[in-house]
């Protein structure tokens, strides 16, 4: 982990070049706003903050995060220190500061995090309150994610959507113009990318991100689902058992090796021609499209994106990685948290910072829609609503602490992964994560 | 003139001493305050976490909220857990194979070793970088050696020597995995094993190998009959330790599969910390945790007492 100081930050240099030159320097589209009054968050004398938050997929995120830190210090004299966790190692880290009371004052750590030590955390009811109204309000998912029983207990700052992410000419030698929109036809494409030699790949092991994203998709799609709406574990259903078996199926088509991939796997594997399909956010696109070798340039060109099929349940299930921050209540500084974290999603700074992350952190207040990131490339637009339409982590039930503790103890993943390496039938692994579901929210 | 023997004894006043001073001549009281800070360390890092994991075995504490008391309920769930009886099988399979090749070839390496060697000490220096280097290094570097995509040994095979068509699937398939992460520790294992029974070898008398060539004895003789027995205490401690670390392997794990393929390589270490951490539920985690105890102390005990008997090492009997 790197511990980024204002200082350190500036010397970023060359490689913020580039992020810049993707938008962050242009001339920004107006966001309308509202006229609201701004809470006052009187700064404690003598504050300084420590923020942990996930490591970068994209260049653009550090640097500009960064950047607007040193103008928050700048503007109030509060040093902010940057913690860049590894997104494995931030669920451990955000519950241990919780638990024992001391840690980073703020955690922007995932959506789910802060359901899972609600009395951990300060309210931000004034705060979000304020940026919604002022900004056109928070999406549904946003909201979901960001309050317990009306009050939000944390602020969602951004989400990464896993979209299908592929490449052009491979898909058209499949005889397909572009991804097809249900899972058969999906399935279909994946087997003629294996058969020409481009095979697809999705991440199968303990990845929070790419692992958790597609593995709900494939169980909701195809109408399965942990919980109902009353958290009453209902995985061991038909229905889960129906998405093991596309999910098996789907698997014979993969590159080898998908049942270790944690989250930069699948990148990899993609920038260097070895895929022909994956799910992820924006990063893969974003590596090619800013690097300086025509080779990856040329790459870009051929990235497309899509949003993945849509199964018998006939909606989209996609899930989305939000990022919420948490003032933690043993901070000596909560005012100046707070202060800082309505500085950071002002339109001043924020829309920069979506601009140089090219969506790939996606905004939770609907005004940033205005926002030129999204019109700029029509690549982006398969990011553009990931807070608006996704399904949430324990849909559909309740976000709490179980839902929090199911997913950080990939459940969903281990059960996909047990049938597809050949380790369950899919009646077991269905019943097997059954047993393991009920032990966090209790047996019906 | 009168000499001092017809003089009265004159008792000397004794020099005024402080409290201190006499606290500090006081043996007992001076051997307790030698002892408090180690004593202190040891009971506030040591006694007291694990007194504190062991109560938490019983409870249904979760990260950030006290549990209660529900006695063997946690172990009731493990022994229908399927994913922690398979890390309690893997976790002693790990621990028989990667401790008998890490005293195979640690032994070999010593024996090695105590020859005359150019530039010996240089070389001891770098047999035992694979131990001092990180943990989670070293486990990054293997992670890249067993990338599926990326693997070094995959490419020299597949890309350089032509002897295989596809990359070896290292970390996707679960014994495959396994046997990669016996290999890794094995690597990062056998320089401590080597250069402690190196140096039990050192101690070694020069003078019972020349007895037993003039008696003729061949060199499997001579290790079999000389070296083994006298290495036998020395091995003792360093197969314990030896086992110990690597039953409570961590880190290789932690960094190289994180448990995957589907579970199938989660130590009871690595579990308790994924029951515990991330899945929040304290209680079961200390329980998986608390379930090592009767394994390390059984091993310990086995790899203590069936090595180092001393009379058997002189010829006497093994009673």
């Amino acid at each position: 982990m790197k511990n980024w100081t204002r200082r350190e930050s500036v010397a970023l240099g060359v490689g913020a070049a580039s992020a810049l030159a993707l938008g962050a320097g242009r001339a920004r589209a107006e966001i309308p706003t509202a006229d609201v009054a701004s809470p006052n968050f009187p700064i404690e004398s003598g504050a300084k903050l420590t923020v942990l938050r996930p490591s970068k997929f994209v260049l653009g995120d550090e640097v500009l995060w960064l950047e607007n830190a040193k103008k928050f210090a700048e503007a109030t004299g509060v040093e902010v220190d940057t913690d860049f966790e590894s997104w494995t190692d931030l669920t451990p880290k955000a519950a241990v500061a919780a638990s024992i009371g001391s840690g980073p004052d703020i955690i922007c750590g995932w959506g789910h995090i802060s359901h899972q030590y609600p009395d951990a955390v300060i309210p931000l009811d004034d705060l979000a309150g304020y940026l919604g109204a002022k900004y056109g309000g928070w999406w549904p998912m946003a909201e979901k994610y960001g309050q317990q029983g009306g009050k939000w207990i944390s602020m969602p700052i951004g989400a990464s959507g896993g979209r299908v992410v592929y490449r052009k000419s491979w898909v058209e030698e499949a005889g397909f113009d572009t991804v097809p929109t249900d899972t058969e036809g999906f399935l279909d494409l994946c087997r003629k990318l294996k058969a020409n030699g481009h095979p697809p790949g999705l991440a199968l092991g303990n990845a929070e991100g790419d692992g958790n994203a597609w593995t709900s998709w494939l169980v909701w799609s195809h109408g399965g689902a942990m919980v109902d709406e009353v958290d009453r574990v209902i995985i061991n259903s038909p229905e889960t058992v129906e998405a093991l078996k596309y999910g098996k199926a789907l698997y014979e088509t993969f590159i080898q090796g998908t049942e270790s991939w944690l989250d930069a796997s699948n990148n990899k594997a993609f920038l260097a021609g070895q895929l022909g399909l994956t799910q992820n956010g924006i990063s893969i696109y974003y590596a090619a499209k800013t690097s300086e070798d025509p080779a990856m340039q040329a790459l870009a060109e051929d990235i497309f994106h899509a949003r993945m099929p849509i199964g018998p349940v006939d909606i989209t299930t996609e899930r989305s990685l939000t990022v919420n921050a948490m003032v933690m209540k043993y901070t000596e500084y909560p005012n100046a948290a707070m202060a800082f974290l309505q500085f950071m999603m002002e339109a001043e700074q924020y829309d920069p910072w979506l601009n140089a992350c090219i969506g790939y952190w996606n905004h939770p207040l609907q005004a940033y829609d205005a926002s030129k990131v999204w019109t700029d490339d029509p690549k982006h637009d398969a990011y553009k609503h990931v807070l608006k339409d996704a399904l949430w982590d324990g849909y559909s039930g309740s976000l709490g602490e179980a839902s929090s503790a199911v997913l950080a103890d990939f459940v969903m993943v281990e059960m996909v992964a047990s049938v597809c390496t050949g380790r369950s039938t899919p009646e077991e692994a269905a019943a097997e994560a059954q047993r393991r579901a009920e032990r966090y929210y209790g047996k019906a | 003139m009168a000499t001092t023997a017809d003089q009265p004894a004159v008792r000397l006043p004794a020099p005024s001493q402080s409290w201190l001073a006499r606290a500090l001549d006081h043996k007992p009281t001076l051997i307790l305050l030698c002892l408090t800070p180690a004593l202190g360390l040891l009971i506030v890092f040591l006694s007291f976490p694990l007194i504190f994991g062991i109560y938490l075995a019983f409870t249904d504490t979760r990260l950030g909220r006290p549990g209660e008391f529900v006695g063997l309920e946690n172990y009731a769930s493990l022994f229908a857990d399927r994913t922690f009886w398979t890390a309690v099988w893997w976790t002693c399979f790990y621990t028989v194979f990667a401790t008998v090749l890490k005293f195979g070839l640690g032994l070999w390496l010593a024996l090695l070793l105590n020859h005359k060697l150019p530039m010996k000490s240089l070389i001891r220096a770098i047999i035992l970088v694979p131990w001092i280097v990180p943990t989670v290094l070293s486990a990054i570097a293997f992670w890249w050696i067993y990338d599926p995509q990326f693997s070094i040994i995959s490419y020299v095979l597949v890309d350089v020597l032509g002897w295989r068509e596809t990359y070896i699937n290292f970390l996707g398939d679960p014994w495959n995995a396994r046997w990669s992460l016996i290999a890794a520790n094995v690597w990062r294992g056998i320089p401590f094993v080597a250069i402690c029974l190196l140096a039990g070898l050192q101690t070694i008398s020069p003078s019972l190998y020349e007895a037993a060539m003039l008696d003729g004895a061949t060199p499997w003789q001579r290790f079999w009959h000389i070296t083994m027995p006298m290495l036998m205490p020395i091995l003792a401690v360093v197969l314990a330790f030896s086992v110990i670390f690597t039953f409570t392997d961590f880190q290789l794990i932690y960094a190289i599969t994180r448990g995957g393929p589907a579970n199938s390589t989660h130590l009871m270490a690595t579990l308790a910390f994924q029951r515990a951490v991330n899945g929040a539920q304290l209680g079961e985690g200390s329980a998986i945790a608390v379930a090592m105890i009767p394994f390390l102390v059984c091993a310990t005990f086995v790899a203590y007492f069936a090595l180092a008997r001393r009379k058997w090492q002189q010829g006497g009997s093994d009673d």
